[in-house]
C-alpha cells in the first residue's frame, strides 16, 4: 500500500530504531534459533517478514534487505529496482518516470535518510543483488552473517 | 587533471591541423599504446587527459540489416568528433544493437562509445559483451541503467533490471583491473577500456545528484556524459557541487547538448522524453523564431550559445551532441562555436594525403570501399 509506504518513510527515524530493537532481540536470542536450527525457522521467518515488510514497506521478499540504506524506501519498488540512487528520468515533481501516479522511490529515500540516524548510508555502494535469495528470509540471513563472526 | 601533452598537430588542410600523438600507430585507426596511468588504447581517453575539450556525438543506429546505414550516419560526424557513441536500445525503442554498431564502427578504425543498457540483458550477457567489445578493439563502455520498457515501442517486453548502472560500473572494473567475472573466475586477458556513465544534473532529487555521480566516480566511472543540458545555470550549480567534491579530479564530465528543431519540438520531448528538463524561456525562444527555417536556425543558436557557456565552466571537458534527426547540425555548430579550436579529430581516411599511408596490404574490401 503506497499510503502506508510513504508514511514509513515519513517515520524513518522511528522506524530505524523499532529496526534496531529486533536486531539486538535476534542476536540476544540467536543462540536459540541455532538450537532450533535456521534451516526450519525460514519458512515462519519468512512469511512473518513477508506480511510485516509487506504492510509498511510494499516487500518484495527480494531476500536482501537495504532498508536502512535506502531512508526506508525500498528499492524493489522501483520498476528498475534500483539499488544505487534514482534514475535520470525522474519528473520533475518527483514521481516516476514510468508510473507517474508514484512517487520515486528515490526521492523517497532521500526524504526519509535525511531524517533518520545513519541515513548517510544511502552513500554506500550497494553489490548487485543476488538472485538466488529471492523469497527467502532477510532477517536471519543478516543474523547468519553477523553472528557467523 | 591535464596530463603529459602528447599531442602533435601538423596542418591538414586549409580547413584546420590534425592531432597527432608522438606514438601514432602505423596503421591510422589501430590501438594507441596504452600509457601508464591510463586504461586504453583510445583517443577519447588520451585528449580528455591532456586536458583538450573533447567533442562526442550519438549515433541513432538504424532499424536496418545493412552495414552501409552505420556508416552513413557516421560519415556525418568525420573530422568534428572524437567519439561516436553507439546507443543501447534508448527509449527502450528496438533498433540495431550497440554491440552490431561498434562491430562495424571499430572495422573502420571509428573510436566508438558502447553504450551498455542494464534493461534487456543479465549480467552473463553483458560481460560476454564487455569482452568481445573490448576484443573487436572498443576503448570506450558507457555503462548505463536505461529506460524502461514502458516508454518504447515493444512495452510487452520483460525488463531485466538484473543489474543497475553503478553495479555494472564496479563489474567491469574489476573485470579489467582484477581480471576476474562478477563470480570470481579468472579471465585471461582484461578488457582494457574507459569506463563511463550518465548523469542528470537537472532531474530530482537535485541535492542528491552530485552524491551519485560520487558513487559512480567510486564504482569506476573515469567520465559521464550528461543528460541534455538547456538550463546552464542549474548545470553551474551542480559542476560547482561537484567541484567542491572534489569529483573534476575523479572523472571528466561531457555536457550533453543539442539542438532543438522548433517549440513544438521542444514541448513533445520536455513531456515525452524521460529526464529531459527545458525550460519555458528556451521554448519561448524557439516559439518568437517565425518564418520558414527560423526555428531551426534559432535552435542551432540555442545550442551554440549553451555549448560556448559550457565549455568556460570549471569541470566541464567537453561536450556530447545529441542531435537525433538534426545530425548534420552539429558539424555547422561545432564549427560555428570553434569548440575544436582548429583541430581536426582522426577519422577514417583523415591521414590519407598528408599523414603516414595506411597499410596497402591488410586492408579489408570494406576499408577500401569508403576510403575511395
Amino acid at each position: 500500500m503506497r499510503v502506508l509506504r510513504y508514511w514509513s518513510v515519513s517515520r524513518a527515524g522511528a522506524m530505524q530504531r523499532v529496526y534496531q530493537a529486533l536486531e539486538r532481540l535476534l542476536i540476544q536470542i540467536d543462540p536459540l534459533l541455532r538450537k532450533i536450527g535456521y534451516q526450519r525457522l525460514e519458512a515462519p521467518f519468512a512469511a512473518v517478514e513477508r506480511l510485516l515488510k509487506g504492510w509498511f514497506f510494499d516487500c518484495r521478499m527480494c531476500g536482501h534487505c537495504v532498508l536502512q540504506s535506502t531512508g526506508m524506501s525500498c528499492p524493489m519498488n522501483c520498476p528498475k529496482q534500483l539499488r544505487n540512487g534514482p534514475c535520470g528520468g525522474v519528473r520533475a515533481d518527483g514521481s516516476c518516470e514510468l508510473d507517474p501516479a508514484m512517487r520515486c522511490v528515490w526521492v523517497e529515500a532521500v526524504r526519509g535518510a535525511a531524517h533518520m540516524p545513519g541515513g548517510e548510508r544511502i552513500q554506500v555502494i550497494q553489490a548487485p543483488l543476488d538472485h538466488s535469495l529471492a523469497g527467502r528470509s532477510a532477517w536471519l540471513r543478516e543474523l547468519r552473517l553477523r553472528t557467523a563472526a | 587533471m591535464a596530463d603529459r601533452l602528447l599531442l602533435r598537430h601538423h596542418r591538414l588542410s586549409a580547413l584546420g591541423q590534425a592531432e597527432d600523438f608522438d606514438d601514432e600507430p602505423i596503421n591510422p585507426g589501430d590501438p594507441l599504446p596504452i600509457l601508464p596511468g591510463h586504461h586504453s588504447a583510445g583517443r577519447l581517453e588520451r585528449l580528455l587527459r591532456a586536458g583538450v575539450f573533447a567533442i562526442t556525438a550519438e549515433l541513432s543506429p538504424p532499424d536496418s540489416a545493412r552495414a552501409e546505414d552505420v556508416y552513413a550516419r557516421a560519415r556525418i560526424f568525420n573530422g568534428y568528433v572524437d567519439g561516436i557513441n553507439a546507443t543501447d536500445g534508448s527509449g527502450a525503442n528496438c533498433h540495431m544493437s550497440s554491440v552490431g554498431v561498434c562491430a562495424l564502427l571499430t572495422r573502420l578504425g571509428y573510436a566508438p562509445v558502447m553504450q551498455i543498457s542494464c534493461r534487456d540483458r543479465n549480467r552473463i550477457a553483458i560481460q560476454g559483451d564487455v569482452l568481445g567489445a573490448a576484443a573487436m578493439g572498443v576503448n570506450n563502455l558507457l555503462c548505463l541503467t536505461g529506460d524502461g520498457v514502458a516508454v518504447g515501442d515493444h512495452p510487452a517486453a520483460k525488463p531485466v533490471f538484473d543489474l543497475d548502472s553503478v553495479a555494472l560500473l564496479g563489474i567491469v572494473r574489476a573485470m579489467r583491473e582484477q581480471a576476474r567475472f562478477e563470480s570470481g573466475r579468472a579471465l585471461t586477458t582484461p578488457p582494457k577500456v574507459f569506463l563511463g556513465s550518465a548523469a542528470n544534473p537537472f532531474a530530482p532529487p537535485l541535492d542528491f545528484q552530485v552524491a551519485r555521480l560520487a558513487k559512480k566516480a567510486q564504482a569506476g566511472a573515469e567520465f559521464v556524459q550528461t543528460q541534455y543540458c538547456f538550463d546552464v545555470p542549474r548545470l553551474k550549480r551542480f559542476m560547482q557541487q561537484a567541484c567542491d567534491a572534489g569529483l573534476d579530479e575523479r572523472l571528466f564530465t561531457l555536457v550533453g547538448i543539442g539542438p532543438l528543431a522548433s517549440a513544438r519540438a521542444a514541448e513533445w520531448m520536455r513531456t515525452h522524453v524521460p529526464g529531459v528538463h527545458i525550460p519555458d524561456a528556451v521554448i519561448d525562444r524557439l516559439r518568437r523564431a517565425r518564418g520558414k527555417g527560423a526555428a531551426k536556425a534559432e535552435g542551432k543558436r540555442i545550442c551554440i550559445d549553451i555549448l560556448e557557456r559550457v565549455r568556460e565552466m570549471p569541470g566541464v571537458s567537453g561536450v556530447h551532441f545529441m542531435a537525433y534527426r538534426q545530425e548534420e547540425a552539429v558539424a555547422e555548430i561545432i564549427d560555428r562555436s570553434r569548440a575544436l579550436d582548429g583541430r581536426i579529430p582522426w577519422y577514417p581516411g583523415r591521414d590519407r594525403r598528408s599523414g603516414p599511408a595506411p597499410n596497402v596490404e591488410s586492408p579489408t574490401e570494406l576499408q577500401q570501399e569508403v576510403l575511395a
